[in-house]
């Protein structure tokens, strides 16, 4: 008993080391040569301050539509009955089997036609509602007893108010899922930041970092100075909330 | 009942309405629409039926990225699976530095797929990467890797005097590079997924197991892996689904940006891209954009269908 399980730990192990290697080759190349100078060279060499403000601005204002639309969604596919609501529902979902490479080039044009190519709006607006984000929120309202709501009703509170107070403090580890799933999919998406965006001054981290790497091919230190920093905020959000994390993934089964 | 109270719950959903239908649901029509037009950088030319499909069956180029893209989920999914399966049946019951192991195999996951791609490039790069550095280390040969046009099966064959050619010569290094990483990415994301299924499995079968006799291989042969289909089916599918979408390794990892030496590593999402933003071939990109879609249609139709039913809730 004892020897298996040392054999498990030393496969774990060397799995474990096979996994961080590029983490650590990442590191220890940024710091050769310059040591931390390469850093502070690679920030100045390229605007990486605007990009992190821009990806900032876009993950904030993208996690608060999206908490805003989805409560509101949710609550109202959740807990009311109307006619029509099934179907509603369901043109929501279905959007959500369709990739979004399949829609790619069509957005573009509408946002062509809207003046929106290359503005913030274009970053932020199409996602400021996330459909799987009401599905999750709409099946944990789902679970909440009428009761509750009658009581509250009872007692003086507004529909609206209802929703405030009562339900979405009842669902912190929903949104905190929610939140964990919008701030990770909008600080690391590329491909649409990368489409609807042209001018460095809304360059986004991804697409900063992806020119970088076109210009600076051979300049190693620096690359991976800023492969380092550019994942920082992710990892260090990653260790504070990984149990969480990992337990919202493994339970709803989505990648970003 | 006051009109107020009639009329709200659509309220409540109207701004996630607006958003799904402006960006989401008209986007994906006018894909399809646009698929019988011809639209390009000039503008809407009127409607031409089918002429965009023909265009894609006689396109060699489209045909090269379905096939790279076909190695590429062959070479994914399999090994997305063997891995994280193994690995949490390692990581399975009591065991010491549980929680850590979990950490360091789910860090790829949360990484950005660019960051992912500039280091992995560092890694695979031919000259004094760290990657040949190892190899050479243990005696071997460097590789080209990114920058190998050659199959592997050519690779592996030429020594002994044997030539495939086509689709026999198999991807190419440059695009089983790209699997390399692609599987490390997404390893700590299904070893979870498979976790959670063992841990769904009630000890009275490995009880009873136990009882009959059966050794290891047998548990797992008899108990384990039949218990798990649900969740290894649902990997498979998705795993799939997502393999079908690369595009952020392609298009960072192998320049002249995407694409790779020789068109080895044109991903379907790649072509795509390529014909609707550097051509702005909208009317063609929108007929490869609805294969795309037809085929994880398609998968996913599978995945509910079967999915469904198998999946043990207990």
């Amino acid at each position: 008993m004892r020897s298996r399980q040392i054999i498990r730990q030393v496969l774990l192990l060397v799995g474990g080391i096979i996994m961080l290697m590029p983490f650590i080759w990442m590191i220890s190349t940024s710091l050769e040569q310059g040591g931390l100078q390469n850093y502070v060279e690679a920030w100045t060499r390229v605007p990486f301050g605007t990009y992190f403000l821009n990806t900032l601005l876009v993950t904030s204002l993208t996690l608060i539509g999206v908490l805003i639309t989805s409560s509101l969604a949710a609550y109202s596919f959740g807990t009311m009955e109307y006619p029509g609501r099934d179907k509603l529902f369901l043109l929501f979902l279905s959007t959500m089997m369709v990739p979004q490479p399949v829609y790619l080039a069509p957005s573009y044009v509408l946002l062509a036609k809207l003046g929106w190519v290359d503005t913030y709006l274009a970053l932020i607006v199409p996602w400021i509602t996330n459909v799987f984000s009401i599905f999750l929120l709409r099946q944990h309202f789902m679970t909440l007893p009428k009761s509750l709501y009658e009581a509250a009703r009872l007692d003086g509170c507004s529909r609206f108010g209802y929703l405030w107070r009562v339900a979405l403090p009842l669902s912190k580890s929903v949104i905190a899922t929610i939140m964990l799933f919008n701030v990770i999919g909008s600080w690391n998406s590329f491909m649409w930041p990368l489409v609807v965006t042209h001018s460095e001054k809304l360059r986004v981290l991804q697409v900063g970092l992806s020119y970088f790497n076109q210009e600076q091919s051979s300049n190693y230190q620096l690359l991976m100075a800023a492969s380092t920093f550019s994942i920082l905020p992710l990892l260090l959000l990653f260790l504070l909330a990984q149990k969480h994390l990992v337990a919202s993934y493994s339970r709803s089964g989505l990648k970003d | 009942m006051r009109t107020g109270s009639r009329i709200s719950p659509y309220l409540y959903i109207l701004p996630a309405l607006i958003i799904v239908i402006c960006f989401r649901t008209i986007p994906i029509l006018a894909s399809f629409t646009a698929s019988f037009a011809d639209y390009d950088i000039g503008g809407f030319h009127g409607f031409v039926g089918f002429s965009n499909y023909e265009r894609m069956l006689t396109d060699a180029r489209f045909w090269n990225s379905v096939s790279n893209t076909v190695f590429f989920v062959l070479g994914v999914v399999p090994a997305g699976i063997a891995i994280p399966l193994l690995l949490a049946m390692l990581l399975r019951g009591d065991l010491r530095g549980k929680a850590f192991y979990r950490t360091i195999y789910f860090l790829p996951v949360v990484t950005s797929a660019v960051a992912v791609s500039v280091v992995w490039t560092w890694l695979f790069k031919p000259e004094a990467g760290p990657v040949n550095g190892v190899i050479m280390a243990l005696g071997g040969d460097p590789l080209m890797w990114l920058r190998e046009p050659r199959g592997i099966f050519e690779m592996m064959l030429s020594p002994l005097g044997l030539n495939p050619k086509g689709i026999f010569a198999g991807p190419s290094l440059a695009l089983v590079s790209l699997m390399i990483v692609s599987v490390w990415k997404s390893i700590g994301y299904n070893t979870v997924l498979f976790l959670a299924g063992l841990e769904n499995i009630s000890n009275t079968y490995y009880e009873a197991a136990k009882l009959d006799g059966a050794g290891k291989w047998g548990t797992f042969r008899h108990v384990t892996w039949p218990l798990l289909s649900p969740t290894t089916f649902y990997v498979l599918i998705m795993s799939t689904i997502a393999s079908f979408q690369t595009f952020a390794l392609v298009y960072v990892m192998t320049p002249p940006p995407g694409g790779g030496p020789l068109g080895t590593t044109n991903v379907i999402v790649f072509y795509l891209f390529q014909k609707a933003f550097d051509r702005f071939d909208i009317g063609y990109a929108s007929a490869i954009s609805v294969f795309l879609f037809i085929v994880l249609l398609f998968l996913t139709i599978i995945q509910r269908r079967f999915g469904e039913r198998r999946v043990h809730y207990s």
